[in-house]
């Protein structure tokens, strides 16, 4: 994939009469969506910027959003840190959802990383050309802001603004520029003790041509990146004032209550209504295409009152389809497929054909759900010709434009408010329309604000999920006992390319995906591809370790010899969780290594068996070597939220498929880890100065594996299909550990 | 029709004696400070105090509550602190949730530290095993290892 692609910068004085600065590139075409025509063709910049007012305070505005993950402190501190500014000076605001805003440094950043991410791929379905496209994006995703928009963006951003300010400093003393230097928003010139703060210098150097090439921080150099600064949306989280989008409140606010079809692909057929339209506060029942909504005055009243509504909804193809069919249609198609090629090394055949001794082994994994605490929602008010939106979104430009096309507006007759999101995970990323469709049809009708909420119910059997998936293993060890093939068949389609490539040093590798399709709706899910394939990778070359009666953990560093970055986060992983000491009676650990997002993320688990033959995970240790810490506290917040959304998958989650439908309603069914349940998690950060890596996701990957390794040691039951809460392991055998 | 007091302010509502206590607070009242998570009192993000005890608003209907004085998250500090000018505008719990940096998305915090609260009211130094039993509220971002980490430091304080 190739992206022309020109790199400016440029300035204008737009805001307030302060200096605004942003990284840009052209755009070729206007955003469209995927199914839409593009739009016309006129150049358009797209830019991160950074704002100075005369009072001498800074504003970062990131074209990101904030769920909790930190990149509005973040990002502030890359563009401060170059430019000098005093931090005590510096706002983040989530950037404006237009045109001016849109964030070219993440497909850049994508396009030279591994391609184009999962989420993006229903926009390039239709034609490779449609790359062009993907630069109009607020998208929050991949794991992409600090490595991508902030090391590109938001650094070279901070740096102009620095070399510009001395710049017009330097004119105004009638000194050479290399005289002068900066430090927390001044100019500063020694020799004549003169300094004059950036406020004062803003004005003036808007009327600058922005360096091209703006010389950044050495590491050395840094004042802001690498110091655990504690984040900006922290404060209005914990006295409830911070604004997510369920939130949005007017007085004359409507909210709706929807019932989709319960199976995908189904239609809404007739509808009575005549009870629901009785009770209080309900103003009107709305029928869509797929669903039918009450619009009331209040969110209680909307769903009681529909309660009573009588909904019938078309039969489909997909009425019999349950989770035990799409497993045996898995198995089948594995069976009869040869499939595509992921990755080819060697000659696995032949060196199937001469083994000494062949293992093999099938692994599946259930589809999951997102379940974001905040439910899905959306709140649309026409007036004026135009629409106001206000929703949790991971891609505030993508909503934008999707609600102007299923209205009818202009783009620019869209405005969306930013807010919080409760949760993201990839639920809240573009593509998965289905909730901002409805709000947006419904809110049509009425011209006060109308939020339609979804219920968790609606949620849990709505959401666009974490594929099912299933895989097939063989691995040849030759009469030394050492492994000489690895073969691997798996269902796709792949979201993410590369997730089940391994790292270790085996001759042949024979790694193929067979495409099965389901009528399920799937989308990324945190580390996406990661997710299942490390779980089936990191099980099977453990059960590959253990046939060959090696120690797995030492097992791994052998077949890693060209595999440095990944040598060294098992290691420190290993040293700080005390591999190899002895543990207490009944413990085992288990270990599973995965680089994912740029970042390389080693993971032991501490774990033991109830009395009940349940698991209890007591510690993770974790090693990250993410390139970089930006802000130290935040990788570990994002370590410590990863492994607990991996446990809670690994020991809960499953959502299965009967008569076509969902059958998981709400967290009983789809139970979450909680305290009791949380173990004591330890994270080591290894600073290889290597090039950065995401941190949102790549700590999720690892954890499956690493307990169903330790359960295998305690156990002598080798866990291949998720989630553990199904296997009865009170009957068990212990296994000596090499 | 119910009478209540929220976060000392005295209401009287006309509105069904069913509707969750959640509902009238968001819907009502415009107080959105308390979240909904499950509808169910499965994961505790609606949490408020009623006469001081922490309870799930999504289950509770108005009429079991009428006549109760009612705290949210965005009452809390006033109703732990007063109301003095002086008065701290954060309780040691709040604060030590900023402090250990807590929250990621937030939207279960409210509860989750309205919980909390009740909890040390009742039990000033939680065992570990006391506060799994005690807080099985649901944080999906997983912060539940930075809030044990939270109570310790406010049972040792």
């Amino acid at each position: 994939m190739k992206i022309s692609r020109r790199r400016f910068l440029l300035s204008t004085a737009v805001i307030g009469g302060g200096l605004l600065i942003g990284y840009a590139a052209t755009r070729p075409s206007r955003h469209r969506l995927a199914n839409e025509t593009l739009g016309s063709d006129g150049q358009r910049y797209l830019t991160t910027w950074l704002r100075i007012d005369p009072d001498n305070r800074v504003t970062v505005y990131i074209p990101h959003s904030e769920m909790g993950q930190g990149v509005h402190t973040s990002l502030a501190m890359m563009a401060a840190d170059e430019m000098d500014a005093d931090w005590e000076l510096v706002t983040a605001r989530q950037a404006p959802a237009t045109d001016l805003f849109a964030n070219g440094d993440l497909i850049t950043g994508f396009a030279s990383e591994f391609g184009v991410p999962a989420f993006l791929n229903p926009i390039l379905a239709a034609s490779s050309v449609r790359i062009s496209q993907l630069v109009n994006l607020q998208t929050t995703g991949g794991s992409s802001s600090v490595r991508f928009t902030g090391e590109h963006g938001m650094r070279n951003s901070g740096a102009a603004a620095r070399e510009m300010l001395i710049a017009c400093a330097a004119e105004r003393w009638g000194v050479p520029a290399e005289e002068c230097f900066t430090r927390l928003s001044h100019v500063h010139h020694n020799a004549s003790g003169r300094s004059l703060s950036y406020g004062e210098l803003a004005a003036a150097a808007a009327e600058l041509e922005p360096p091209e090439n703006p010389r950044l921080k050495q590491p050395a150099e840094f004042t802001l990146m690498g110091k655990a600064l504690s984040r900006s949306d922290i404060p209005p989280k914990v006295n409830g004032s911070a604004r997510y989008g369920i939130d949005a409140y007017s007085e004359d606010m409507l909210v709706a209550a929807i019932r989709l079809a319960p199976v995908f692909g189904s239609r809404l057929l007739s509808v009575d209504a005549s009870q629901a339209l009785s009770r209080p506060g309900v103003r009107r029942v709305i029928e869509l295409e797929d669903s039918v909504a009450v619009v009331a005055d209040n969110y209680w009243r909307a769903r009681e009152a529909l309660k009573l509504v009588k909904a019938e909804f078309s039969q489909t193809e997909f009425d019999n389809v349950s989770t035990a069919a799409i497993y045996a249609r898995f198995d089948q198609v594995l069976a009869s497929d040869d499939g595509k090629k992921d990755r080819e090394i060697g000659d696995t055949p032949a060196a199937l054909e001469q083994a000494s001794e062949i293992i093999e082994a099938s692994y599946h994994v259930p589809y999951l759900a997102h379940a974001p605490m905040e439910p899905m929602n959306c709140t649309v008010h026409f007036h004026d010709g135009g629409a106001e939106v206000w929703t949790s979104t991971q891609d505030n430009l993508g909503i934008r434009g999707r609600v102007a096309s299923v209205a009818g507006l202009d783009e620019d007759a869209v405005t969306m408010h930013p807010v919080y999101l409760g949760g993201g995970f990839g639920r809240r990323l573009p593509f998965n329309w289905n909730m901002i469709d409805h709000a947006t049809l419904i809110a049509r009708e009425f011209e006060v604000p109308v939020k339609t909420v979804f219920s968790r119910e609606d949620d849990m059997q709505q959401d666009y999920y974490r594929p099912a998936v299933a895989s097939n293993f063989r691995a040849a060890f030759d009469a030394a006992g050492n492994v000489t093939a690895w073969e691997n068949r798996f269902t796709g389609p792949i979201q993410t390319p590369g997730a089940a490539h391994i790292p270790y040093n085996i001759t042949n590798q024979s790694i193929r995906v067979v495409d099965a399709e389901t009528h399920v709706p799937i989308a990324a899910w945190r580390s996406v591809d990661h997710s299942q394939q490390t779980f089936f990778t990191e099980s099977f070359i453990d059960e590959v370790a253990h046939r060959a009666g090696r120690n797995p953990y030492q097992f791994r560093l052998d077949l890693l010899a060209d595999h440095p970055r990944h040598r060294r986060v098992l290691e420190v992983a290993a040293e700080g969780a005390g591999y190899g000491r002895n543990l207490p009676d009944g413990h085992a650990m288990g270990i599973a290594v995965q680089e994912s997002f740029g970042s390389i993320v080693a993971e032991i688990a501490e774990v033991s068996l109830e009395a009940g033959g349940e698991l209890r995970v007591h510690k993770v240790t974790c090693a990250i070597d993410c390139g970089r810490a930006i802000n130290p506290d935040t990788v570990e917040q994002q370590v410590e939220s990863g492994i607990i959304f991996g446990l809670t998958a690994a020991l809960y989650g499953e959502i299965t498929i009967e008569n076509g439908r969902v059958a998981q309603q709400n967290f009983p069914d789809y139970d979450m880890v909680r305290m009791a349940q949380t173990p004591d998690v330890q994270v080591h950060i290894v600073e290889s100065g290597e090039k950065l890596g995401g941190l949102g996701e790549p700590a999720t990957p690892p954890i499956a594996a690493a307990v169903a390794n330790a359960a295998y040691i305690l156990t002598g039951q080798r866990i291949r299909e998720l989630p553990f809460k199904n296997h009865d392991l009170s009957r068990s055998t212990p296994v000596a550990l090499q | 029709m119910a009478t209540l007091k929220i976060n000392g302010v005295d209401y009287r509502l006309d509105v069904e004696g069913e509707m969750p206590l959640l509902w009238v607070l968001r819907d009502e009242l415009g107080l959105t400070g308390t979240k909904f998570g499950c509808g169910i009192g499965a994961c505790g993000a609606c949490t408020v105090h009623v006469n001081g005890a922490a309870m799930r608003s999504c289950v509770t209907p108005v009429q079991a509550v009428d006549g109760a004085e009612i705290t949210t998250i965005e009452g809390l500090a006033e109703a732990v602190n007063g109301t003095s000018p002086e008065a701290p505008a954060l309780t040691r719990v709040q604060q030590a949730w900023i402090d250990y940096q807590v929250p990621q998305c937030g939207y279960c915090q409210s509860g989750m530290i309205m919980a909390v609260t009740d909890l040390l009211n009742n039990n000033p130094d939680p065992s570990d095993a006391e506060i799994d039993r005690s807080l099985s509220n649901i944080c999906r971002c997983g912060s539940t290892p930075r809030i044990r980490r939270a109570i310790r430091a406010l049972a040792t304080a």
